[in-house]
């Protein structure tokens, strides 16, 4: 199931330290929407409160509603584990589980939600490395370690492992940054592809990759040294970049930025 | 012209940072490749001599090395001498220490990388630490006066309940007074806690973050993330810390000597049994080493600990090698 997210007046601490201030985002089911902005001004932040990461690091806690579909994925009731099992990640540095087959990573998130049944998971493990354009380059080594991919197959199967699960949205934090040209253009085809199934989140620092992949775009940026990240402006991407309604936007895409 | 002046100067430079670097290079591999000539040397000449001391009591021996369980060597005109019971009771201690060991030092690791409050972590660790510079002789006393009568009944019971199993049938020593095997393996046990812990908590906490947050993010909850990450990643060092643990306790010697009894019987290869390790044997002879022959044969049994301890070791590389290399 394809699920919109609606980030309503989101605070983000590390600790005491105030890192994002009163996001407001709506993100609407079956589109890209790409976070840019200069680096710490807390795209990561703000995209690992999406799916309860961000408070997976000691002291960091959120204030404001995350809604998915209208439901607070932050009410008292709801468990984190749910969350990101409904809310699919994929890193910066590609994370395969290295004492693991490649099909076992695939099948990972699966093994953990209780699937069981052997033929059933090759069936999904194929699927999801289907749709992840990484069944040809594996299917003859699917018992060999995920680690010996490159790092464009490895981020790919990072993919698989996250969509294998069937999510209702696919979160990605700037997911080709450690990879080549080749292997980026791979990844993005495969964001276009799989945007017909997934509501998908991406951070990028690479302003031509957001306007190439996504539908939306946000930016945000920092008011100034040890004050809060803000989102300054969010509109459809085509408009972003040609024609802004902040300043601020502008002055950033043409690179007038300080 | 100018290009040989070029060449010229370029091939200076390059003569004399190659030269140098050669020659600190030179002076390292020599100081390197010459200190492992030593260590190995130290050990084959220890080997040597070990050998060449215990060959004429070997030759004197009129009981059978390996299946005597005999060994008395008081009367240097006959010798006797086997090392059965030795290797025995040394093997049964030291596998029952780390069959103690091995699980409460893993929930401890577990405990201290992924469960413990960040304020508790360090003073934690310091305490189980702090085992390991208690001497042996205070974890003999102990063992001897404290632990051994307060596990009399433990030890009773399971002596009365799984009686029938050999490890739990009756010894060749009392129950009653504590000094068995079943005291010594859990004082053991306790001895090399430490250093399991020490190293296995080492090598949890470096996990990769990228693959806690990775499982994480796939929804593991909190165990199932211990379990896909955490424990696949430190496995090897956990085997390598308890072959480490395993050959502390074969080598133990004092805590050992102080609380096991002695028995005129041979070994039943029950926890309720009494007598001597290789360690604990070898110096409780001390007061006999004025004399070649008898000399050498404790020399012998001293061999084969040496030996066993080696191929602890050997099987222990194999498995943390096999691991590794994944
Ligand atoms: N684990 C953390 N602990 C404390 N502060 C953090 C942590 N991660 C990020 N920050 C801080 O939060 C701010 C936003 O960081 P981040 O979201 O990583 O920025 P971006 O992804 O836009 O480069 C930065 O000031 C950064 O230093
Ligand atoms: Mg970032």
């Amino acid at each position: 199931m394809v699920k919109r997210i609606d980030v309503k007046d989101v605070d983000i601490y590390y600790g005491k330290f105030h890192a994002v201030q009163s996001v407001t985002v709506s993100v609407p089911p079956r589109s890209v929407t790409a976070f840019i902005g200069p680096s710490g001004c807390g795209k990561s932040t703000v995209l690992r409160t999406l799916n309860r990461m961000h408070e997976v690091i000691p002291g960091a806690r959120v204030e404001g509603e995350v809604l998915l579909d209208g439901e607070n994925i932050y009410a008292p009731s709801v468990d984190p584990v749910s969350v990101r099992r409904t809310i699919g990640m994929v890193f910066q540095r590609p994370n395969p589980f290295p004492t693991m087959s490649i099909r076992d990573n695939v099948v990972a998130g699966l093994r953990l939600a209780g699937t069981r049944d052997r033929k059933r998971l090759d069936e999904i493990a194929e699927r999801a490395l289907r749709s992840a354009n990484l069944w040809a380059e594996v299917k003859d080594r699917l018992t060999k370690p995920g680690g010996g991919l490159s790092g464009g197959q490895q981020q790919r199967l990072c993919i698989a492992r996250a969509i294998a699960v069937q999510p209702d949205v696919l979160l990605m934090d700037e997911p080709c940054s450690a990879l080549d040209p080749i292997s980026t253009l791979a990844i993005e085809d495969l964001i276009g592809e799989l945007k017909k199934d997934y509501t998908i989140v991406i951070v990028t620092h690479n302003m031509q990759q957001a306007a190439r992949v996504s539908d939306q775009t946000a930016f945000f940026n920092l008011p100034g040294v040890g004050q809060p990240g803000r989102l300054i402006e969010y509109n459809d991407t085509e408009k972003i970049f040609s024609n802004p309604d902040e300043k601020a936007t502008e002055d950033y895409i043409s690179g007038r930025f300080g | 012209m100018i290009g040989a002046m070029n060449d010229n100067a370029t091939g200076t430079l390059e003569t004399r940072s190659r030269g140098s670097r050669r020659s600190a290079d030179l002076i390292f591999q020599g100081i390197s490749t010459g200190s492992g000539i030593f260590v190995v040397l130290a050990i084959v000449l220890i080997g040597v001599f070990l050998l060449i001391q215990s060959v004429p009591s070997l030759a004197a021996n009129n009981a059978n090395f390996l299946f005597s369980a005999q060994f008395s060597t008081t009367d240097a005109g006959n010798l006797r001498f086997g090392i059965r019971d030795l290797l025995l009771v040394t093997v049964l201690s030291s596998a029952f220490a780390l069959v103690i060991a091995m699980p409460i030092a893993l929930g401890i690791a577990l405990f201290l990388t992924q469960y413990a409050p960040t304020t508790l972590r360090r003073p934690f660790a310091y305490l189980i630490d702090v085992l390991a510079a208690v001497p042996s002789i205070v974890y003999g006393l102990w063992g001897l006066a404290v632990l051994g009568p307060a596990l009399v009944p433990v030890a009773e019971w399971l002596n009365a309940t799984f009686g029938w199993f050999p490890l739990f049938a009756n010894g060749n020593v009392s129950i009653g007074g504590g000094g068995t095997i079943f005291t010594a393996g859990i004082v053991l046990a306790v001895m090399i806690l430490p250093i399991i812990t020490s190293i296995t908590r080492e090598v949890f906490r470096q996990t990769p973050a990228d693959h806690i947050e990775g499982a994480l993010a796939l929804g593991a909850t909190k165990w199932e993330m211990i379990r896909a990450t955490v424990l696949p990643y430190g496995r090897s060092g956990y085997i390598g810390a308890s072959m480490l643990g395993l050959g502390r306790a074969l080598g133990e010697t004092v805590a050992v000597l102080i609380i096991l009894r002695t028995s005129t019987d041979p070994t039943t290869f029950s926890l309720f049994d009494g007598g001597y390790t290789f360690a604990s044997k070898i110096a409780s002879a001390a007061a006999e080493f004025n004399q070649p022959l008898p000399t050498g044969a404790y020399i012998a049994a001293g061999l084969v600990l040496f030996v066993l301890t080696f191929v602890v070791n050997a099987i222990a590389r194999s498995i943390v090698g096999g691991k590794v290399n994944r």
